[in-house]
């Protein structure tokens, strides 16, 4: 049951899908959801510390 | 009283076997070539540049891991068959774990191109490091499309019925038919995983071979003095 | 200096660097493929059970002529008389003069000549006709028709197309006001039953063979009709939607597509009849150009002038300011 439950979607995607019209751009919700996160992750990749390594250098 | 034994000839000793780089065996010529391009502390390092201090860095080894995840769901439908995951939930489970992964293969694959462009990774004799990796990127395009087109459901008959179009407008539809599931299948689990991973494989040696891309000198504009063309000494950026 | 002497040429930042004299620190690297390894795994298991993924189930000739037996009808028409879609499209499929995509004297299509060889009225109407067993009249108006001249045939499949064009849905069957189209009346009427037992699925994609994994009859007569298309449209996977990006339902699709299918929104591209040979030679044009981008002046400035590397590398820059 719970397997069943595991293997089905909690977020039903399917049905009618959502649309932006923007000149002539047309983009689904999702892709424009999916570009924005790469920029997204992309800015904070560059942005975020990075953690300092101890010791050996040459 | 002595008994004379002689000399058998395997006491000899055995003339010193010639130097790789002299030996005109075939085998011998690829190992010292392998071993000359390739040093195992090079291959497999245990440092790296102190410069590699960004999160950017990671995105390389988040494709290729990535690929492996879509290699090994693919693996599993594969023990299947292609049509295991429109009559079974855990096949259907299996599918979206490939397209997932497929999804955030290319997800990191493109932030990975953002940021060597932006580090314009190419530079010190980096050129053929950067062109392969563009082009495991369009290979991986045609796979990911060939994956498309087996799907064995509305969407790839769409996708088929329309790509046609632009196939056969280049004159390759006379052999590459979209229409034809079984041959797109074929392509998609044999042809094209064996090149992204020639390709993407020569990729990933030459990044260990020409060392990560250093920074632009402090100010980007340092045109003063002259460069030596000489190939890279294996291993040391630039 | 050997023989093979260093050759020097002036540095040029866009090209060259200057070898890495500085610091080296421990760095685990299958360490770090591992952890990487389970990350990607959560990720997609997470997305995986969330989201799932879609299967839209494929429309078959069965549903198509069940649903809309007047655009099966209409579809089926054209491909007796050789003016549908697939009739018309000339290589891979057939002969059909100035029908290749060209740019100029390039017309590859052409050149590669007919590999996927398809005549619609016998391969879709008559050959799966004369499959039916127990039909007398169907077989009896099939050699009617293939007997007539070329002239007496195109006069009845004119006649047909005209009549069928108002022709109604009656409770899933087939209506059609009568006219003098002959026999070709009876073998679209018998092809549209035919097709909604299901029977012409099985014909088209196996004729004459057990196995077959080539769908390309079947696809090619569903997209010369209208119905895929209308609900791939409704689904906003047509061309003129940016259609080549999208999934069905909200799922996302291609994103990395964006810029081929871009092309198809603009003009010329997006109403020349040679669009499609157009956008794929755009497209290698630019790949060829992203794959030799390093040899390309003022491209490959284009990371040192928008300064992103500063703040990729603002740790390296800080140490060798402080040193």
């Amino acid at each position: 049951m719970f397997l069943g439950a595991l293997l089905g979607a909690l977020i039903n995607l399917n049905g009618s899908g959502r649309y932006i019209h923007w000149g002539f751009i047309q983009i689904s919700v999702a892709n424009l959801v999916v570009i924005v996160l790469m920029v997204a992750v992309f800015v904070l990749a560059i942005l975020l510390p990075f953690p300092r390594r101890k010791g050996g250098g040459q | 009283m002595s008994i004379d034994t002689g000399t058998p000839a395997e006491t000899i000793p055995p003339a010193a076997p010639p130097h790789p780089s002299e030996s005109h065996q075939w085998t011998a010529k690829v190992r010292h070539a392998a071993e000359s391009a390739f040093p195992p502390d090079q291959l497999l390092p245990d440092r790296q540049p102190a410069y590699m201090a960004s999160w950017i860095y990671v995105f390389g080894v988040l494709t290729v891991v990535s690929l492996a995840w879509v290699i090994i769901t693919g693996c599993v439908l594969a023990i299947m068959g292609p049509s295991w995951w429109h009559v079974s939930s855990t096949g259907h489970f299996v599918n979206s774990l490939h397209l997932w992964s497929v999804e955030a293969f290319f997800f990191f694959m493109v932030i990975h191109l953002w940021g060597k462009f932006f580090m314009a990774a190419w530079r010190g004799n980096r050129r053929l490091t950067w062109a392969t990796g563009v082009i495991s990127f369009l290979v991986s395009v045609g796979a990911a499309f060939t994956g498309y087109l087996s799907q064995q459901n509305f969407d790839s008959q769409w996708i088929s019925t329309q790509a046609k179009d632009g196939i056969n407008s280049t004159g390759a539809g006379a052999v590459f038919n979209v229409l034809n599931f079984g041959q797109m299948l074929m392509w998609h689990i044999v042809l094209l995983p064996i090149g992204v991973l020639l390709i993407a494989g020569l990729h990933v040696l030459l990044v260990r071979r020409h060392g990560i891309v250093p920074p632009f000198a402090e100010g980007g504009d340092d045109t003063a003095g002259t460069v030596d063309t000489a190939p890279t000494p294996a291993g040391e950026p630039a | 200096m050997s023989a093979d002497a260093k050759k020097r040429r002036r540095f040029n930042p866009d090209r060259d660097v200057r070898p890495w004299k500085g610091a080296y620190v421990p760095y685990d690297i299958l360490k770090e493929a591992f952890v990487a390894f389970l990350a990607v795994l959560v990720l997609i298991l997470l997305l995986a059970v969330v989201f799932s993924s879609p299967d839209e189930p494929a429309v078959t000739l069965k549903t198509w002529s069940a649903v809309d037996p007047v655009d099966f009808a209409q579809t089926a028409i054209t491909e007796l008389d050789g003016s549908s879609g697939t009739a018309s499209y000339g290589p891979p499929y057939n002969s059909t003069p100035d029908a290749s995509q060209h740019m100029g004297f390039f017309e590859p299509n052409q050149w590669f000549g007919v590999h996927q060889p398809i005549d619609t009225a016998q391969d879709f109407v008559i050959t799966p006709l004369r499959t039916l067993p127990n039909q007398p009249l169907t077989q009896a108006a099939i050699t009617l028709y293939q007997h007539a001249s070329p002239a007496q045939q195109t006069a009845w499949t004119t006649a047909y197309e005209k009549a069928v064009a108002n022709a109604t849905d009656v409770n899933g069957r087939l209506h059609v006001p009568a006219g003098r189209y002959g026999p070709v009346g009876i073998m679209v009427g018998s092809l549209t039953n035919m097709a909604q037992t299901g029977g012409l699925d099985g014909t088209l994609l196996s004729e004459g063979q057990f196995y077959n994994t080539n769908y390309t009859k079947p696809l090619l007569f569903l997209a010369d009709g209208s119905y895929l298309a209308d609900k791939a449209d409704a689904q906003h996977l047509s061309g003129d939607q940016w259609g080549m990006m999208n999934e069905t339902g909200n799922y996302p699709g291609q994103a990395w597509l964006w810029l081929y299918t871009m092309w198809y929104q603009v003009s010329p591209m997006n109403s020349s009849t040679n669009g499609d040979l157009e956008v794929w030679v755009i497209m290698m044009v630019l790949s060829v150009g992203l794959i030799f981008l390093p040899f390309i002046p003022i491209l490959r400035s284009i990371p040192r002038w928008t300064r992103v590397y500063k703040l990729i590398w603002r740790r390296h820059y800080r140490e060798l300011a402080s040193a």
